[in-house]
């Protein structure tokens, strides 16, 4: 077993820690959406970037359906 | 077209000068706004690219997202340098200062009093991965079967071999927890980070961070280096000094300090859905019988 230290942080160490730490402050322009949504759009986003044979969730009928589901929780 | 706030991170005054070239989110340098005796590190954003509608498009846009999560992640490791930040979630935005100044006057007691917790402190990050895919090890060391009898035999030991593999590593993480865990002043379980995100080799099976005195980092570093002999086929990978991200959920919460780790349960869940993934185990019996083929020592 190795034990790694990496000199550049990985993305996902970092989203890690912004999108599930750090003081959850609603600032009055910051979009009302709850922690795990925050994290699924950037998940998702990163999945489908980093691998092309999988299709994003954003496309088509799901993209529209989250959209909608964000717009009723911001109204 | 007027500017917005972005908010890094509130801490303490501090009298070292950030770094003369820093630049923060949307390339602005970091300013210092003073309240009540507190620190709000802001930058002046774009209302068009922060707006709440601008931001929602973004979120979703890898590039963006990768460049204004090492800026931030920039910004607060200079001020790591010079004093302990309270680092704010990513993409924290008020309309001009005045917003930021309410938002210091209404946390202001819970922002002290974490602040006095987090102190001269630092947060490390330790991963530890099962290096060998679980499939692996004993297809690759055995014959093509000779018959049905042979191929479900096969089969059950390498359903074994990759639940001994398992075993081993939740063991492993749960003991190098609970070392780390001792040593530390506090930990948190993230949940496992996805391959397909991380591009890292093989399975997390443990993503925690721990809260440690900066003054007893080196030892902390020394003693996750020492593991590093204790089982093969595992990595153990270290992050930081981060600040203490992890470490300052009470203030959203508002729930004081909670003792224990709310994502042991989801560790623990994702776990043995990932075991469960690994293949069928009913206990046949034939299973007892057959012999380790791991070949990856014990």
């Amino acid at each position: 077993m190795t034990v790694v230290e990496r000199r550049e942080i990985a993305l996902v160490d970092l989203l890690d820690r912004l999108l599930a730490g750090g003081v959850v402050i609603t600032g009055d322009v910051t979009l009302r959406i709850a922690d795990v949504d925050l994290v699924r759009i950037d998940l998702n986003a990163l999945i489908s970037s980093v691998n092309e044979n999988v299709p994003s969730p954003f496309q088509g009928e799901l993209r529209g359906e989250l959209r909608g589901e964000l717009r009723g929780e911001l109204s | 077209m007027t500017g917005l706030r972005y908010v890094y991170a509130v801490c303490r005054p501090f009298d070292t000068p950030l770094q003369s070239q820093l630049t923060g989110v949307a390339g602005d340098p970091p300013r210092l706004l003073h309240h009540h005796g507190l620190v709000a590190v802001v930058s002046h954003v774009p209302e068009w690219d922060f707006s709440e509608e601008a931001l929602r498009a973004h979120l979703e846009d890898l590039d963006w997202l990768t460049e204004t999560a090492r800026a931030h992640q920039g910004v607060i490791d200079a001020l790591t340098a010079v004093t302990t930040p309270l680092p704010l979630r990513l993409a924290t935005v008020f309309r001009d200062d005045s917003g930021v100044r309410v938002m210091i006057e209404a946390r202001e007691d819970d922002f002290r009093r974490t602040l006095d917790r987090l102190e001269g402190r630092v947060e490390w990050g330790v991963k530890v991965y099962l290096e060998t895919p679980p499939e692996e090890p004993a297809a690759a060391a055995a014959p093509k079967p000779a018959s049905g009898r042979d191929y479900l035999l096969q089969r059950r030991r390498q359903t074994r071999a990759r639940e001994d593999l398992w075993q081993r590593a939740e063991e492993f993480a749960t003991r190098l927890h609970r070392t780390l865990g001792e040593y530390a002043e506090d930990a948190r379980l993230h949940a496992p980070q996805n391959p397909a995100l991380s591009g890292a080799a093989g399975r997390n099976v443990l993503n925690a961070a721990y809260l440690v005195p900066r003054t007893r980092s080196e030892e902390f570093v020394e003693l996750v280096d020492r593991t590093k002999d204790d089982a093969p086929g595992l990595r153990v990978e270290l992050t930081g000094p981060w600040a203490a991200y992890s470490f300052v959920g009470d203030i959203a919460e508002n729930a004081g300090n909670v003792p224990g780790d709310p994502g042991g349960e989801k560790r623990g869940s994702a776990q043995s859905a990932a075991r469960n993934a690994t293949g069928d185990t009913t206990g046949d019996t034939a299973g007892d019988t057959v012999g380790d083929t791991t070949g990856e020592g014990t």
